[in-house]
This record gives structure tokens, C-alpha cells and sequence, in this order.
């Protein structure tokens, strides 16, 4: 049952990361920005949930840490999102490199 | 090569493999639908990491709520059926590279910690998901959190629906 090294997780949720990171930077869609940071932060969800899993099952405090995130992912897309229809009303665009208002 | 193992290598192809189309994808509904896949192998990995009250909230959460949402946006959000133009914008080979020095980085960190390669403990006796339960309405453990985490729910569901009307006069 517990033949997997806690190596394996951890490389796993660094390489999700790193191609979250790599399309909140590179993607032009401010939609797929957002897909990006979610990427991230699922990353940082397997990390919680295993450290937990590796060091003291016992204790729950891992678990209740993801809870919080999966909350505020919630939070963050609702809002995130919104924001994006609402710019998408007033400017027609979506894409991140348009929405240049306040660029210097 | 245990079956486990077998198996966690097989959920971490798909989620990594669809998590690179996440990001790569022209097409924003294709990339959301994505996101999906990859959000199925990851509630898997919970269940494989024995927590299976997570599994079942990242099924309903994310791929019930968020990826929904996500798909909405998607098709709130564009003039035609077709996305045209490139997905990535011209920063995309300093994007590339500092994303693979941000990975290169995390494990030579990780290689380097002691605890590298632990193999996990056995589990307690008794219910997890009880306990868990518990903990979040617990005054001296994670009540306030939990109650936070609502009030912050609450904000931002008021926030999004603010934003996102444009029917109040200007």
C-alpha cells in the first residue's frame, strides 16, 4: 500500500507548478491566466495534502489547510472571472496585452 | 514496480500531460475541458494519498463548480466560435525558461532535503473524515478558519455578482 517515496508527489506538484507558472506568463488570454494560477494552486494542494499523508497522518491540520485553499480558489475564480466579463463589456477584449489602460 | 506505483504513474502522465495542453491550447474551451482531466487526476492522487473526503471535494468543488464556471467565462467572453491568433504572446520563450529554472531550482532544493525519500507512515485507527469534521468546528481548532473562510466565500460571491453587473447606472 505504501510503496510510493513522498520524492515522487513532490517532483510531480513541482512540475505542475512550474507549467502553471509557465501559462500565467505566457498565455495571452486573461481567461487562461486564470486556468494557470488554478494549475498552481492545485500544485500547492497535493504538496499540503502529502506532506500531511508523510509526516503525521494523526493530525489533521494538512487537510484543513487544503479546505482553506479550495476556498479560497473558489473565491479567487468568482471574482477573477468577473472581473474579466466586466472588462470583456467595456473594452470587447479579453486578451491581456490589450488591456493596457493603465500601462505606462 | 508495485501496482500503486503503477498507478500513481499513470495519473501523473495525465495530469501532467493535461495540464501542458492547459496551457498550450488555442482553443480556451478545449483548455478549460483540459483543466478538467487534469482536476480528475489530481482528486485521484488524494484518493491514493488516503484522503478521500478531499477526493470527493475536489470533484465537486473544482470540476462541479469552478471548471463550470471557468467554462461559462469561456463562452461569455468572445465574439466568434472560432479563437483566432496565437495562444501565447511573444514572451513565451523567457516564460519557458524561467518556469524550467523555477522547476530546475525546486529540485535541486528537494534533492538536497534529507526527508527526500520518506515512505509514508501508517494511518491511525479511527475515522479520518470524523476527525476532520470535528477539527473545523472545534472552537480551539480550526473554527475561526473555517468561519473566516465562509465570511470570505460571502465577500466575494457578493463582490463577483457587483462586478460582473452592468445594469447599475453608471
Amino acid at each position: 500500500m505504501n510503496s510510493i517515496p513522498i520524492s515522487w508527489y513532490l517532483v510531480l506538484s513541482a512540475g505542475l507548478f512550474s507549467i502553471g507558472l509557465f501559462g500565467v506568463l505566457a498565455r495571452k488570454n486573461a481567461v487562461a491566466i486564470l486556468l494557470g494560477i488554478e494549475l498552481m494552486l492545485n500544485a500547492v494542494n497535493i504538496n499540503l495534502v502529502t506532506f500531511w499523508r508523510y509526516n503525521n497522518p494523526a493530525d489533521v491540520t494538512g487537510q484543513v489547510f487544503a479546505i482553506i485553499v479550495f476556498a479560497v480558489a473558489a473565491a479567487e475564480v468568482a471574482v477573477g472571472l468577473a472581473l474579466v466579463i466586466s472588462i470583456y463589456r467595456k473594452r470587447d477584449t479579453v486578451m491581456a496585452e490589450d488591456i493596457n489602460l493603465m500601462k505606462w | 514496480m508495485t501496482t500503486m506505483q503503477v498507478l500513481f504513474l499513470f495519473f501523473a502522465a495525465i495530469i501532467l500531460g493535461s495540464a501542458i495542453k492547459v496551457v498550450t491550447t488555442k482553443k480556451m474551451i478545449h483548455a478549460a475541458f483540459w483543466l478538467v482531466v487534469a482536476l480528475f487526476g489530481i482528486a485521484a492522487l488524494y484518493a491514493m494519498l488516503n484522503a478521500g473526503f478531499l477526493a470527493m471535494v475536489q470533484i465537486v468543488v473544482y470540476v462541479g463548480a469552478i471548471a463550470i464556471l471557468f467554462i461559462f467565462a469561456v463562452m461569455l467572453t468572445r465574439k466568434e466560435l472560432l479563437d483566432k491568433g496565437a495562444a501565447l504572446n511573444n514572451n513565451k520563450t523567457i516564460a519557458a525558461l524561467i518556469s524550467l529554472v523555477f522547476f530546475g531550482g525546486l529540485l535541486l532544493l528537494l534533492t538536497n532535503w534529507s526527508g527526500f525519500t520518506k515512505m509514508a507512515p501508517d494511518l491511525p485507527e479511527g475515522d479520518m473524515v470524523a476527525k476532520l469534521g470535528e477539527a473545523l468546528v472545534t472552537p480551539n481548532a480550526y473554527l475561526l478558519p473555517f468561519e473566516v473562510a465562509s465570511v470570505l466565500l460571502l465577500a466575494a460571491l457578493i463582490g463577483a455578482v457587483y462586478v460582473a453587473n452592468e445594469a447599475r447606472s453608471e
